[in-house]
């Protein structure tokens, strides 16, 4: 067990070393590059003065030399600017010469600077993170026990009528990416001039214009029921019906296993077979089901957090990547491998643990 | 000329039918769900697992209930659409509008059913299709979206105006508004509304369906046909060469879609020639299958084989290359140049950016084929006419393209249906964010992405598309689930 999991850990090292090497590659191209130095410098930049700049701020160097200060197994760059100043990666002018360290990178535990917050990506990256933390954890408490009631219902009888009308409803939600069913519950909930708010508002049942808040950019300080749940119902909901329909399979499995018949047949009542035979060894397969949607989630969050203006690190991606800002999506990138690689170790790791065939041989 | 209502004088008579079925249906459909758990029926039935439960009884009267208003339901719809088709705007409003100018799609919808439903017991799989109420309800949904998209896009028939063109005084106009300034011959409505740049939302909508119904099967096969090259060997050989194609899998899985869509899909990485370099490589996949797939049948019959393999290649090869070339050149970046064909020869040449969104959407779903296809291998690969073929002394790739293959299609046509429902709705992703396509582009994810800004004001320009899209993928995903449940049946 200990070697398993010591090997999964070796190839997500190697992983995410490949992953964040072609970010780097793709953001540190020419043309790129050409954009970030007339951003950064000056939009009338001639060729030369371009290169000049660049090669300045050691952007012209082997990939793989830039590739290493990023990780910090490399020297950082030093230079001289046109105007004659010196210039360096890991310390300004006025750091005394026996404090200037040669190495700073993301094992030295620096992350680098976002061009576009004006701030360390390492505090901007955390604030980010803590703020969709807060809507992944809402739309996994939603989300989790809604799916596995869905399945859980729909597969206890197969075949029924609950199970038909449950399983149209799952491949519904499915079939609704996020950038629909957030558009439709915009116009029905939170528009003042169509769908359900103008209706409650003439009838005196809500307060203010609309039911629900379109925008959700409030909700990172102070979330209320009003700006959080347009949000969390749009992601739980595409990421329900997949769940469901798996903790269906699975149940409708259980079902028909021999235990369930010996149980029916020793005149157990059928409410104490799901809960107390049928639900724990149905619950197996969705757990790991449950743990690999996370790393969906995310494409959901960064397209939510568009649609409703939460800014969180779906809105970050969005930003860095429409800014080519290296440093500060090599850190997202980072992050979001890092969340997938680890939801499928817990994967793995926990199915062992909780199914007893595997545990026990 | 007066603005339209949604269903005209044809609904002052069947619009209070309506209201009042409608609730009733979904009432019936509660009492059903309820039912079905709290009564005990009277007919007794046995259940999967061997014992026995009752049914009927005041389940079934909930059953018959549901049933009939589902079908006076949907008999008034097809009222609707029946006399909107025949009466027109005139008769039936906006519905009767867009009824009659759908009149080509509904022709073709109900003699594809007529002749599929009169042979399906001589078409195999798609017959017994026809067997499975949901699937032939995703059938339908599919196929409407397929009709209307070739109808709008290839002969012009379902739009009313010019997908592109702005007429003044219609912006963000509500459904139904008559067209200012109307002149002789021109469709004297916005049926469904005018956009915020005046356009007309109806005739984009299908304009868009066409996008869709080109890219997203196309791209989904293509997707398919690299990750069966791939996915058999990988399944078949095991080993060394299935360890390293299984990590570079699994690192294109690992990418959040949307990241690698921001990095592929920008115009400083094409200037830089990376989506060719991934077109060259992509594209390249069907011209191995196809070689690989026809020489290893026909590899003991020279005669055969050679001329025909000589013809296939040719073909194939020149609709590569000239797939690839853009101006004369397979990659034109600033500081490496490849030429390709000569313009005289370049018959096929796609929109740049449309090509660059097909190539990223291909990369992306490619590597979860290969994981499919490759499991199936792993898995048909230890079955007795596998060990047969070994036996008989056929090739490996024989063996892997001509008894593996066949019979790993079930899952993979399933795969397939589901498939190009994500590659919809990843194609509306990129739309959403503003990447690839143009931004006056019809497709429905660039429609979504142009119509939120003006969300809380206007809502007509941005549900017709959202509804759509959706409407697509359910049908898709209801098709896959009729297929899954018919190709259990045997």
């Amino acid at each position: 067990m200990g070697l398993f999991i010591l090997r999964r850990l070796g190839v997500m090292l190697l992983t995410a070393l490949c992953l964040t090497f072609v970010v780097f590659f793709l953001t540190n191209l020419y043309p790129n590059l050409e954009k970030l130095a007339k951003t950064q410098g000056n939009f009338r930049m001639s060729e030369e003065q371009v290169d000049t700049w660049l090669s300045a701020r050691g952007y012209t160097d082997n990939m793989f030399v830039k590739y290493g200060r990023w990780l910090g197994v490399a020297p950082g760059w030093t230079g001289t600017t046109t105007e004659g100043k010196e210039i360096a990666q890991c310390y300004g002018v006025d750091t005394p010469v026996e404090d200037r360290p040669t190495f700073c990178g993301v094992l030295q535990g620096d992350w680098g600077f976002s061009l576009v917050f004006k701030d360390d990506v390492a505090n901007v990256v955390a604030v980010r993170l803590a703020a969709t933390g807060k809507l992944m954890g809402f739309v996994l408490l939603v989300m989790v026990p809604m799916a596995l009631i869905v399945g859980v219902l729909a597969g206890m009888r197969e075949g029924s009528g609950l199970d038909r009308s449950l399983s149209t409803f799952s491949i519904a939600t499915t079939a609704t990416p996020e950038y629909v069913s957030g558009v439709v519950f915009i116009a029905l909930l939170a528009s003042s001039k169509f769908g359900l708010s103008p209706v409650l508002a003439e009838a005196g049942w809500i307060e203010s214009k609309t039911l629900f808040s379109g925008s959700a950019t409030k909700a990172v300080e102070d979330a209320t029921f009003a700006n959080f749940t347009l949000p969390v119902l749009t992601i739980a909901l595409y990421g329900m019906g997949y769940i469901a329909r798996m903790t269906r399979a699975s149940m409708t499995e259980v079902m028909t296993a021999q235990y369930i018949r010996t149980a029916r047949l020793k005149g157990v009542s059928f409410g104490n077979i799901v809960m107390k035979h049928a639900l724990r060894n149905a619950l197996i397969a969705p757990f790991t089901v449950i743990m690999l949607q996370i790393p969906w989630l995310l494409n959901g969050v960064v397209i939510v957090e568009t649609l409703f203006n939460y800014k969180g690190f779906g809105w970050l991606l969005v930003q860095a990547a429409g800014n080519n800002d290296i440093e500060l999506l090599l850190a997202v990138s980072v992050v979001s491998v890092v969340v997938v690689l680890i939801t499928q170790l817990i994967s793995d790791v926990g199915y062992i643990f909780l199914n007893p065939r595997i545990r026990i041989s | 000329m007066d603005p339209l209502t949604w269903t005209g004088p044809l609904g002052q008579i069947l619009d209070p039918a309506l209201s009042v079925i409608a609730p009733v249906f979904a009432l019936a459909v509660l009492v059903q769900i309820v039912m079905s758990v709290a009564s005990a029926g009277e007919r007794v039935v046995t259940n999967p697992d061997g014992t026995l439960s009752s049914s009927g009884g005041a389940y079934g009267m909930s059953r018959m209930a549901t049933k009939w208003t589902g079908l006076a339901l949907v008999a008034l719809l097809a009222a609707y659409i029946a006399l909107g088709a025949v009466g027109g705007p005139g008769l039936a409003g906006i519905v009767g509008g867009m009824s009659q100018q759908l009149l080509p799609v509904w022709i073709a919808l109900i003699a594809t059913y007529a002749l599929s439903i009169v042979y399906k017991r001589k078409l195999g799989l798609y017959g017994k299709l026809f067997d499975s109420t949901v699937g032939m309800i995703g059938f339908g949904l599919v196929m409407f979206w397929v009709y209307a998209g070739i109808m709008a896009g290839v002969f012009d028939w379902i739009t009313t105006h010019d997908s592109l063109s702005q007429v003044s005084g219609m912006k963000n106009k509500s459904p139904g508004t008559p067209l200012f300034g109307a002149e002789e011959g021109e469709y004297a409505w916005y049926l469904l509304g005018g956009d915020n740049l005046a356009r007309d939302v109806f005739s984009r909508l299908f304009k868009g369906a066409w996008v869709v119904v080109q890219i997203a099967p196309l791209a989904t096969l293509f997707a398919f046909l690299a990750g069966v090259t791939l996915g058999l060997p990988a399944g078949y050989y095991g080993g060394r060469l299935d360890t390293v194609l299984s990590f570079i899998a699994n690192l294109i899985l690992a990418f959040p879609v949307i990241l690698l869509f921001y990095l592929l899909v920008t115009p400083e990485i094409k200037a830089a020639g990376i989506p060719a370099i991934m077109g060259l490589v992509l594209f390249l996949f069907p011209v191995i299958f196809f070689c690989v797939l026809l020489n290893s049948r026909y590899r003991t019959q020279p005669s055969v084989r050679t001329p025909l393999l000589i013809v296939v290649l040719g073909v194939m090869l020149w609709g590569y290359l000239s797939l690839n070339t853009e101006n004369g050149y397979l990659i034109n970046s600033e500081n490496f140049k490849l030429p390709g064909l000569p313009t005289w020869l370049d018959g096929i040449n796609p929109d740049p950016s449309v090509l660059l969104v097909f190539v990223s959407v291909v990369f992306v779903n490619a590597p979860t084929v290969f994981r499919i296809v490759r499991g199936l291998a792993l898995d048909i690969k230890t079955r007795d006419y596998v060990a047969a073929a070994q036996t008989r002394g056929e090739g490996p790739w024989y063996i892997m393209l001509w008894e593996i293959l066949p019979n790993a299609r079930g899952p993979l046509i399933v795969d397939f249906c589901l498939r190009i429902g994500y590659t919809t709705i990843l194609l509306g992703t990129l739309g959403f964010f503003g990447l690839g396509l143009e931004s006056e582009s019809p497709d429905w994810g660039t429609t979504i992405n142009t119509g939120r800004q003006l969300i809380r004001a206007y809502v007509h320009p941005l549900l017709p598309p959202a509804i759509s899209l959706m409407t697509l993928v359910l049908g898709l995903n209801l098709l896959a689930d009729g297929l899954r449940e018919e190709s259990l049946k045997d």
